[in-house]
């Protein structure tokens, strides 16, 4: 298993590699489509050869060569994977490849397919790299390469100004939240003399708890999980990624690039542990983010944004998951977020597939006789992440609530409710109004609508069944069916320390507290589906137009103001302080210097030419002066 | 003949022999005679050279008059050569006419 | 004995430039300048290089003056012709060389010690010594001497050439 461990990650490289240099001339895009596809299956048919060899035998850690060494600074270019990597491999290359197959038959008609899969190549090796690093520079490596495929695949279609905008938002938010990162791992660096796991974590006995050096350690880390997992206040750009194909927002921008966020945070958690008050800062971001895009997704009308939103929400519940330190259930619940997410994502692909393009839930209505595949699993997303019974994110929200409820009281788990009722909500609210009621869209779209081809439904199906089953990984203790809480214990393993690479979380609750929290939840998101159901599937009760908006959900509808508050505080002072410095330090300071030398140089030259007036005698006459002169320098 | 005569000597001979190959180079104006002043020079330097060479009982230093030699001799067959030229052009080897390079 | 022989040479050898730069005629300064080289000539002898004394009369007294002599008689210039510069000209350029020669000597004076060779060994101007040295330590400039030469022979016939198609 060793020596195949680095063709996981190089295997989608080598798929990048050839199609980017021979896709468009060479292939067709058939072909194109397999040779993307193909490598992310083996590298997920190895993550699971993998999975079996940790789970027999422990973490797997293997050195390639020495990929950086100065000083006292060793830095291998190494892989380990222990319980944790293993799971994220298995998400990035399972939901991975789903999405490679999907992707052949979504962008079959466009002509830049070759690139679209060369970067969804890179994107996964990439990603692999991340999770599968044996150090944190390997980390911030593959942090950085998802960073350029995200940036890439959201300004795919690059004609469009718009997107590429969107792109470069995209990119520069991120760079922000990437400093706090690279500052964080120059800080573990000087703290503990290395950036391995291995040996920071080895150390983490010799710091007290509350240490401040921690403390800044955990709030760098955590500014690079801000901005790569798109939390307040860096998450404006999330949304704006939606101009990316839709496959592109399903794999990176809702299932695994935005949660190595929470990768890093809960490969950290020995760090994150020391330090209550980085736990408390994670745990306040978390929640504010939750019901912040809560609340902006109840007003969005375009079917992706919606999704967006839901996104950061669900990532600020992951976090709030970390604060409370409940590590092992936000990988949980990043797992059938995953898988519900990207089955979200996908089935409204498909809805934007069959609409010919067409985002705008009000132009919908009616598509679940035109599209029945769709609908159903579109309805299993939407009822998996609202909460319903039995489904994943049943499981998944509920275990993060009642550990809410455990360590932070009574109204930090109102809160995170009120979090995920605003959920349901928006969710009832896209599944009604764009598959039931009366079809609003042209008449050319409606002779057009189509259920889409198998290589887009069969994966839709499998995620479908996956949002369905996910909760069996990680079944409540209370409920006493084996195997209870199976994932906490998977992460409990010992990992490459000897140490549990998670830490059981204890929940200090009893039982029958358990099983009302998970009633009340159940019975909200019960009614919201139910009242929903009668407030949306009405054939005349459509959501207004933005300009008819008013009060809050104007507010809503208009995400806070939070981009134009951006513009006012940042964007536009930086681009008026530039045109300042252009102006005046550019055009008027450096280049009157840089002139100004040119035009002193010729000026002074006027007066030389003089000396250069052709004549031997006196060229004869300053070569002998100019020697009388060294010598005078040299000897006297 | 070292015992006779100081290695001084030779230089201050040598300087002087040189100074005035510089004066000569200064002050004349015909191409030719500046041109002669030039051998002087390397004259000179080449008499200093074997002096040293004889002092310090070196062949390296005679080896090196020999090579100035070659080189004093191929410049001046080129430099007159250049000179016969310019006398045709201009009939006359006057130096200070020479002031084309100016442009 | 040697050093009257030394001094006599020596002020004949500067009188004798001195008047190649100061004689108007420039035959006249050929001649005064082959009479130079005949004194330094002797003055190699007298510093045991007798293989250098005849290269030098050869080569300088031989051949190059002989090369000056025949260009002069050639374009015509043995008369006083030639144009005198200013004596503004001639009291700059005697400063110069002056203060040229105050230089040098200051510097010999002040800054310079000399070892003499621990063994004094006097053949080593002699031929066969030479030609030792020249063809084992010096072999490659040797070649590149000839190189030299033959590329100075071609630009000078280049040069010489009346009218030069290319």
């Amino acid at each position: 298993m060793q020596s195949l461990l680095p063709l996981i990650p190089f295997l989608p490289l080598l798929g990048f590699l050839i199609n980017g240099i021979f896709g468009r001339k060479y292939f067709s895009k058939t072909t194109v489509g397999l040779i993307g596809s193909a490598p992310v299956l083996v590298s997920f048919l190895l993550s699971i050869a993998c999975f079996n060899e940790v789970a027999t035998s422990g973490p797997i850690s293997v050195t390639l060569y020495p990929f950086l060494s100065v000083d006292s600074l060793q830095v291998p270019f190494g892989f380990l994977v222990d319980q944790l990597s293993v799971w994220m491999m298995l998400i990035v290359t399972g939901v991975g490849f789903l999405i490679h197959v999907y992707s052949i038959g979504y962008m079959h008609d466009d002509e830049g397919m070759w690139r679209f899969f060369a970067y969804l190549n890179l994107f996964i090796f990439s990603m692999l790299l991340l999770v599968m690093g044996d150090n944190f520079l390997m980390l911030f490596f593959g942090w950085e390469g998802v960073g350029l495929c995200s940036y890439l695949l959201i300004g795919f279609w690059y004609n469009n100004v718009e997107y590429g905008k969107a792109a470069r938002k995209a990119f520069i938010m991120n760079r922000i939240g990437d400093l706090g990162l690279l500052l964080g791992i120059f800080l573990i660096y000087k703290t503990f003399g290395s950036i391995q796991y291995a040996q920071v974590f080895s150390q983490l006995g010799t710091l007290e708890i509350g240490a401040g050096v921690v403390t800044a350690i955990c709030l760098l880390l955590f500014v690079g999980a801000i901005g790569k997992s798109a939390q307040i206040p860096l998450y404006t750009w999330l949304p704006d990624a939606m101009a990316g194909p839709t496959p592109v927002s399903a794999l990176i921008h809702a299932a695994t690039m935005v949660t190595a966020g929470i990768y890093l945070i809960a490969r950290c958690n020995g760090l994150y542990s020391l330090s209550p008050d980085a736990m408390h800062v994670v745990a306040i971001v978390g929640l504010a983010t939750s019901l912040f895009a809560a609340f902006i997704g109840l007003r969005q009308n375009d079917i992706k944004k919606v999704l967006a939103y839901s996104t950061v929400s669900q990532l600020g519940l992951m976090f709030l998951a970390l604060g409370m330190g409940a590590y092992s259930s936000a990988m949980f619940h990043v797992t059938t977020h995953a898988f519900f997410k990207a089955l979200l994502f996908l089935g409204a692909g498909s809805v934007i597939h069959a609409m010919g393009g067409e985002q705008d839930i009000r132009n919908m209505g009616g598509l679940r006789k035109a599209l029945p595949i769709t609908f159903w699993i579109f309805l299993i997303g939407t009822f998996a992440i609202s909460g319903f019974p039995l489904l994943s994110g049943f499981f998944s929200k509920d275990e993060i609530f009642a550990h809410v409820y455990d360590h932070g009281g009574a109204i930090w788990w109102a809160l995170a409710s009120i979090g995920g009722l605003l959920t349901a909500v928006y969710m009832c609210r896209l599944l009604y109004v764009t598959f039931f009621g009366n079809f609003r869209g042209t008449d050319d779209q409606k002779h057009h609508l189509h259920e889409s081809p198998a290589s887009m439904t069969v994966p839709l199906i499998i995620l479908a069944v996956l949002s369905v089953l996910g909760g069996v990984l990680n079944l409540p203790h209370f409920m006493h069916i084996e195997p209870s809480s199976w994932m906490a214990h998977w992460f409990a393993g010992n990992g490459v320390g000897g140490t549990p690479v998670i830490p059981m979380g204890e929940i200090g609750i009893d039982a029958s507290t358990e099983w009302m929290l998970m009633g009340i939840a159940t019975a909200v998101a019960l009614a919201v589906i139910a009242v929903g159901y009668v407030m949306y599937s009405k054939p005349d009760n459509l959501p207004v137009a933005d300009a008819q908006q008013s009060g809050l959900g104007k507010l809503f509808a208009n995400k806070f103001y939070v981009d134009e508050i951006y513009d006012a505080l940042f964007v536009n002072p930086i681009a008026r302080l530039s045109k300042l410095l252009h102006y005046y330090a550019d055009v008027w300071g450096l280049d009157g210097i840089v002139d100004g030398v040119g035009k002193s140089v010729m000026g002074l030259g006027g007066y030389f030419r003089r000396l250069q007036n052709g004549n031997i005698e006196y060229y004869l006459m300053g070569m002998v002066a100019g020697i009388v002169l060294l010598l005078l320098s040299v000897f006297a | 003949m070292l015992e006779a005569v100081p290695i001084e000597y030779f230089l201050y001979l040598c300087t002087l022999l040189f100074v005035i190959g510089v004066f000569g180079v200064l002050t004349r104006r015909n191409a030719i005679v500046v041109l002669m002043c030039i051998e002087l020079m390397l004259n000179a330097v080449n008499l200093l050279l074997a002096a040293f060479s004889t002092y310090l009982s070196d062949a390296q230093g005679q080896i090196l008059v020999f090579f100035i030699m070659v080189v004093a001799a191929a410049e001046a067959a080129v430099g007159l050569g250049i000179l016969v030229m310019i006398y045709r052009n201009t009939k006359s080897t006057d130096i200070s006419l020479l002031d084309q390079l100016r442009n | 004995m040697t050093l009257a022989i030394f001094l006599t040479l020596a002020v004949i050898a500067v009188i004798t430039a001195l008047l190649v730069v100061l004689s108007r005629n420039p035959v006249h300064s050929v001649l005064y300048l082959i009479l130079t080289f005949f004194t330094i000539a002797g003055l190699y002898i007298l510093l045991n290089a007798q293989f250098l004394a005849v290269v030098h009369i050869i080569v300088y007294s031989g051949a190059i003056m002989v090369l000056f002599l025949f260009v002069m008689m050639l374009l015509n210039l043995n008369k006083d012709t030639e144009p005198q510069k200013s004596n503004l000209w001639k009291i700059g350029g005697a400063v110069a060389a002056g203060m040229l020669l105050v230089t040098l000597v200051g510097a010999m004076r002040g800054g310079i010690e000399l070892q003499a060779a621990a063994q004094p060994n006097s053949q080593v101007g002699l031929v066969e010594n030479l030609g030792k040295v020249l063809f084992t330590d010096f072999v490659v400039p040797f070649e590149i001497a000839g190189i030299l030469f033959l590329a100075a022979m071609v630009g000078a016939v280049l040069v010489g050439k009346r009218d030069l198609k290319l």
